[in-house]
């Protein structure tokens, strides 16, 4: 054993075998089995990293806008077309998740629902919110504007 | 398996903590994520509101948008608390997924680096359109 540290990897699974721990991301599916808990958890991470990138894209439209007519009504026409508005749905759905889970997490931080029946509920609470409120915001974007 | 770990250490958790260093600057890295992600819940309401408002609106009137005070407070404080908030999670991301030290300083600098270019851009860009 080269590094210290690697003692701290090694566990007993439910045999009570020997083993060396699974290491992320590669858990789900190998070591554990797919949960509402576990599967609310990486989306969570997974849209966090997907609103990282429309965060580039709110960048490119923001310095589009400010550099002139032409960048502005390329951005525009991207964003309009319908591989765009795919990519923007994709977006309204990670931000409206994130946001929801997000509230979640930080009730989690005040030490609040960690029982599993709530826990379970409110996983479940975040998927309903996450949907009402997408096609509520492209019901408005698409029909009422 | 072929590589069946065993332990034979014979120290104390306490010895193996010891010599590693500070736990440098977790708990702030929490704090602000904390605060940007509370900070982020009107403002990413409010950021909603104005797309729908925005919607097929001329590089004018985006600029008239934006020249509002207001608006020109709430996009500058959305995109402080936005890249901050995502700089803090990208860095844990990276952090848990990438194991080679050298990668992992590399990937952080360059990931922080844009995150940073972004911010600045995005702002000097809300800046130009308002004033």
């Amino acid at each position: 054993m080269k590094d210290v540290r690697e003692a701290l990897m090694v566990g007993r699974n439910t045999e009570g075998k020997l083993i060396r721990r699974p290491l992320s991301p590669f858990m789900i599916g190998s070591a554990y089995k797919p949960q509402l808990s576990s599967m609310t958890s990486i989306f969570h991470r997974i849209t966090g990293v997907a609103l990282g990138a429309g965060a580039v894209l709110l960048t490119l439209w923001l310095v589009s806008a400010a550099s002139g007519d032409g960048p502005f009504s390329i951005v525009q026409a991207i964003f309009g077309s319908w591989i765009g508005l795919i990519i923007l749905f994709g977006f309204t759905v990670a931000l409206f998740y994130h946001f929801c889970n997000g509230i979640r997490h930080l009730a989690w931080d005040a030490g609040k629902g960690f029982d599993l029946p709530d826990m379970h509920r409110s996983g479940a609470y975040v998927i309903a919110a996450t949907i009402i409120l997408t096609v509520g915001f492209w019901a408005i974007a698409l029909f009422l504007r | 398996m072929s590589n069946d770990p065993a332990v034979h250490i014979m120290r104390s958790q306490l010895g193996r903590a010891r010599g590693l260093g500070a736990a440098k600057s977790g708990l702030h890295h929490w704090w602000a994520q904390r605060i940007t992600a509370i900070a982020l819940l009107p403002l990413s309401l409010y950021f909603v509101i104005s797309v729908i408002i925005l919607d097929h609106a001329t590089r004018q009137q985006v600029a008239l948008y934006l020249g509002e005070p207001w608006n020109t407070v709430l996009y500058l404080s959305l995109i402080a608390a936005m890249f901050y908030h995502l700089v803090l999670g990208l860095q844990v991301v990276i952090e848990d997924y990438v194991h080679n030290e050298t990668v992992k300083l590399a990937t952080l600098l360059i990931v922080k680096g844009g995150v940073i270019f972004c911010a600045l851009a995005s702002a000097v860009s809300v800046l130009k359109l308002a004033l």
